[in-house]
């Protein structure tokens, strides 16, 4: 039975992120309101629309000049109160465009890292959940410098999802890829989605590409949300 | 004929002690700076750049007479490092080593900033969104991005220590066994008559000891780029 997008996110969920913020960037002013729940909430929009700048404030890579990011109960940001949680503390995992392996650290060691910081003790069960979700096994003993760009992708994701993040960012993670590498990474994020159950914020200004993982998604042009809505908004 | 007295023995063990200890010493302070200079803006900051520079462009007797005249046994800072903590600089092999490490401090700085300078900051961003706090990002990402140049400083500032003689020489005299190093026994070898010969042999081990130091920091800054690069 086909499942509309709208069902996939549980309907017991609450809001569980609330963006509001506020920030120049030279002339261009960012001006976004939205909302998300569990499941994966795709912001979509053209290049230059501030995508990459709204997530950079949710992980708290960039001070909003003003406004308020609320995840869960916890208040992550809020101008008026002054509230700035450090990046660090934030437990929120980012998978960026290029990557970003730590390149003089193995494949194993790069996956380990969030839990070092994290000051956790090995946990063998998740480590070799998401290596064999993410089929990154055969690389662990290798160097990024070594690995393809599929590869590091997939890797970056398992870096972020070994830290236990709350919230996982994926800033246009295939757009370093062709089409038929994406057609190979894209269903690990719906495994992601769907057996992870992470809730994830995706950056994507490719239609066909989110598609099939969008639960909802924000439509941002201009520095500005132009609509909230489910998979029917993905339209160039 | 190329055999070393006892004295000459003397010179070389001094002149590696007074290099080491200074590279050392001098290591986490180059670091500090460095990464001041390649990552902060304060007020003052070109001027705190130009002191670190300054041994570099000052004539190296000028350095020697300006750490006599602060570091001196009678001299104010001098007397309270004695005083207080029992550690003495004048004509000791102490403040040979203090006049190499401030003689080498701006190379060391130097190679060790641009090498910061050039480190991919996203990289930071990642692992601070990976929980990283400052002191940790700095340890497990700043500092292994920037071994090979901190490598090629440490080997500057060996190199420069080993062939200090000016400041060294003005600030703690060339005393045999305490203060004359390698360059300063080569110097008096040939201020007597048919002393060069006897200088050959010193000059001979400075050359093996500066081309072992050479071949052995391009072989640790190539295994270093080489862990940074894949292999």
């Amino acid at each position: 039975m086909a499942s509309t997008p709208r069902d996939r996110a549980p309907a017991w969920v609450l809001i569980m992120l609330a963006v509001d913020v506020e920030k120049k960037l030279g002339a261009f002013a960012l001006n976004a309101q939205f909302e998300s729940e569990s499941g994966a909430t795709v912001l979509f929009g053209p290049s230059g629309a501030g995508k990459t700048s709204v997530i950079n404030m949710i992980a708290g890579l960039l001070k909003p000049d003003r406004g308020r990011i609320v995840l869960d109960s916890d208040v992550l940001f809020d101008g008026a109160a002054r509230i700035d949680v450090p990046v660090w503390r934030r437990r929120i995992g980012y998978v960026f465009q290029e990557g970003r392996l730590f390149p003089h650290l193995s494949v194993r060691h790069n996956l380990d890292y969030g839990r070092w910081m994290g000051g956790h003790a090995a946990a063998a069960a998740a480590f070799t959940h998401v290596v064999e979700m993410l089929d990154i096994g055969p690389l662990l003993d290798r160097r990024p410098g070594r690995l393809s760009g599929g590869e590091r992708q997939r890797v970056a994701v398992g870096r972020a999802l070994l830290m236990r993040p709350r919230l996982l960012l994926l800033d246009e993670p295939l757009a370093s890829l062709d089409a038929a590498r994406k057609q190979d990474i894209l269903p690990y994020f719906e495994r992601l989605r769907d057996e992870a159950k992470v809730p994830m914020i995706y950056v994507s200004h490719d239609a066909a590409e989110v598609r099939q993982i969008a639960s909802r998604v924000v439509r941002l042009d201009g520095g500005k949300v132009t609509a909230t809505g489910g998979v029917e908004l993905l339209t160039a | 004929m190329f055999e070393l007295t006892p004295q000459d023995w003397t010179a070389v063990a001094l002149s590696l002690r007074v290099a080491v200890v200074s590279t050392v010493v001098a290591l986490p302070f180059g670091i500090a700076i460095a990464t001041l200079l390649a990552r902060k803006n304060f007020k003052g900051k070109s001027l705190v750049d130009a002191i670190v520079l300054l041994p570099l462009v000052l004539p190296p007797v000028v350095t020697g007479y300006l750490l006599l005249i602060t570091f001196g046994r009678k001299a104010p800072v001098g007397a309270f490092l004695a005083d207080y903590f029992g550690i003495v600089f004048s004509f000791r092999w102490t403040g040979a080593a203090l006049a190499c490490g401030i003689m080498a401090f701006p190379l060391m700085v130097r190679a060790i900033r641009l090498s910061i300078e050039a480190i991919d900051r996203r990289l930071e961003d990642a692992a601070a969104t990976l929980g990283a706090n400052r002191t940790w990002l700095f340890l497990t990402v700043t500092l292994p991005l920037a071994l090979p140049g901190i490598i090629a400083g440490m080997m500057l500032a060996f190199a420069r220590a080993l062939g200090e003689f000016g400041a060294t020489i003005t600030f703690v005299s060339n005393i045999p066994g305490e203060t004359q190093t390698i360059s300063a026994a080569i110097y008096t070898l040939t201020q007597v008559p048919g002393g060069d010969a006897a200088a050959l042999a010193l000059v001979i081990v400075a050359v093996i000891i500066s081309l072992a130091a050479l071949i052995a920091s391009e072989w640790l800054a190539r295994r270093a780029t080489a862990r940074l690069h894949g292999s």
